[in-house]
């Protein structure tokens, strides 16, 4: 479990972390979403025993980042931001480097070392110089290096970045799957990644968290109104009128193509309103073919443009 | 746990190894000591390494700062420092197992110019205790040099800025008893006692004296304890 109470970081005048507070349970997955500089990297650097914060303090199951950094230390995983590595040294030599200051000896760090490569799918490229390796594998070594040792507690900064749609695929499904036995908190702008992976969402923005939830408890929490989408085989002017008129309808937007042909309707209800049901008994009433009718949810993208703009 | 500061130095030695940046320096070290020795032999026709006893503190002033340089400063640049510190590490051993990477491979360059003296030994009679204190001292001016360029490494992400500053400190150490004499009596022999070259020359002459050795380690342990505080002010940043 990490407690986070009351954080603040300066950086001279700048708050890049202004009293945040949450608390990250065992087996959650949080995803910290927010543009850039928005405080995301500077929190995980105060959990990581990286800096100190200004003021606040961080606990990991019962552990304090002032007294107790060293266990802490032990028990996080941690991949900063671009994956950070030594271009000069090879793919094993660097994971063994690294086992070693993690105090793995024997014939067990072997296995693990073996098992590290096959998950993180190193195999081919392991007696590499990490210089010679392309932005996805060296993403992928820093990711070994961060989960090497088992730790109890995974923090990615953008794990992701730089790797093609099937690597994030792959590296998504390996976080879900860590995620079962392990708290992880990553960090990404990628908003398809958090609601992927994430059981939890905290959108940071200016140093502050101004969401916190499942995406879906943040897409009902913030969509004022409900909107459906649909599609006619035939909408001209005069469908658009009989829409507008029945009951509970509050608004209705035509959709045009390019060309100027009509695409669909918008049409839009105060919230909890279902209008769904009574669009398609009102098109059957009047004959007219359906091709599509959809509830359209607020997407976590419009949240987030909605918090962040400043 | 000196473990993990003998990790630390097994990675820096291969990267210096490794590389060509090893053997590019130990070379030129070798060069340039050389041209001296050989010439100071045949010109002064003397069985003596007294020449390259007086050539050397030179020339680590350039050598000790350009092995140095890029020791933490690179791992700042790069980021890489990031990892390091998160890893269950103290600081001190991170600086320290740095630090004796780059001692190891200042020794190399120095003791293979034991070649000269042997060279010398078929010729006459060395005298062996100018022998060993010259290159106890040798390596004790270096391991200072060393010192200080660690810690210049530790301030900043640049290897040039690294490599000046240290060597303006390392210059104004070896410098200051030469200018003692524009200075009133206390504070010449105040800044006399702080000159690394003093004390060599006492060493080189084959007294080798505590007080001397305690010079140099405690000017050794001064910048590698503020190099430490250096790693950790990212605390207070």
């Amino acid at each position: 479990m990490i407690k986070v109470k009351d954080l603040t970081k300066n950086y001279g005048d700048l708050k890049a972390v202004d009293d945040i507070s949450f608390v990250v349970q065992t087996g959650d997955i949080v995803g910290f979403l927010g543009p850039n500089a928005a405080g995301k990297t500077t929190t995980m650097r105060i959990i990581t025993c990286f800096m100190p914060p200004t003021s606040g303090t961080v606990e990991v199951d019962d552990l304090n980042i002032f007294d107790n950094s060293l266990e802490i230390r032990k028990k996080i995983g941690y991949l900063p931001e671009n994956a950070p590595l030594y271009w000069e040294m090879n793919v094993i030599e660097y994971l063994q480097f690294i086992m070693g200051l993690r105090g793995m000896n024997g014939g067990n760090s072997n296995k693990r070392m073996k098992q590290i490569v096959d998950i993180c799918g190193l195999g081919s490229v392991i007696h590499k110089d990490i210089g010679e390796l392309s932005k996805g594998f060296r993403q992928r070594v820093g990711l070994a290096q961060a989960m090497i040792h088992d730790p109890e507690i995974l923090i990615l900064d953008e794990p992701t970045i730089g790797l093609d749609p099937n690597q994030i695929v792959e590296i998504r499904n390996l976080i879900k799957e860590l995620g079962k036995e392990k708290t992880v908190i990553l960090s990404t702008h990628i908003l398809p990644e958090v609601e992927a992976t994430c059981g939890r969402v905290l959108i940071i923005h200016e140093g502050k968290i101004v969401a916190d939830g499942t995406a879906e408890e943040l897409q009902s929490g913030f969509q004022g109104r409900e909107r459906i989408y649909l599609e006619l085989k035939n909408q001209d002017q005069e469908v658009e009128n009989k829409l507008s008129n029945l009951d509970k309808v509050e608004k209705v937007e035509r959709i045009s193509l390019p060309s100027g042909e009509t695409k669909g309707f918008h049409i839009e209800s105060s919230k909890g309103v279902d209008l769904r049901e009574s669009l398609f008994n009102f098109s059957v009433q009047n004959s007219w073919t359906i091709l599509e009718l959809k509830r359209e949810q607020a997407s976590l993208e419009e949240i987030f443009r909605l918090l962040t703009k400043s | 746990m000196l473990r993990n500061t003998w990790i630390f130095c097994k990675r820096e030695l291969r990267s210096y190894f490794n590389s060509p940046i090893a053997y590019i320096v130990i070379t030129i070290f070798l060069l340039i000591s050389g041209w001296f020795f050989f010439n100071s032999l045949f010109l002064v026709n003397q069985v003596s390494l007294r020449g390259l006893f007086s050539i050397v503190p030179f020339i680590f002033m350039f050598f000790a700062p350009a092995i140095s340089m890029r020791l933490i400063s690179e791992e700042k640049r790069s980021g890489t420092i990031e990892v390091l510190v998160t890893l269950p590490v103290k600081d001190w051993e991170i600086i320290l197992g740095k630090y004796l990477s780059a001692l190891i491979l200042l020794s190399t360059g120095v003791l293979l110019t034991l070649t000269y003296a042997l060279t010398l030994s078929f010729m006459g009679n060395l005298d062996e205790g100018a022998l060993v204190g010259g290159y106890l001292g040798l390596i004790l001016v270096g391991a200072t040099y060393l010192a200080v360029g660690v810690f210049t490494s530790s301030l900043t992400r640049n290897q040039v800025v690294a490599f000046v500053v240290s060597f303006v400190i390392v210059f104004t150490l070896f410098m200051l008893d030469k200018v003692v004499m524009f200075f009133p009596g206390f504070l010449a022999s105040f800044l006399e006692y702080l000159s690394v070259d003093y004390h060599f020359s006492n060493i080189v002459r084959g007294v080798i004296d505590s007080r001397d050795v305690i010079y140099y380690i405690s000017v050794i342990f001064f910048f590698l304890l503020l190099s430490v505080r250096s790693l950790e002010s990212r605390r207070w940043r």
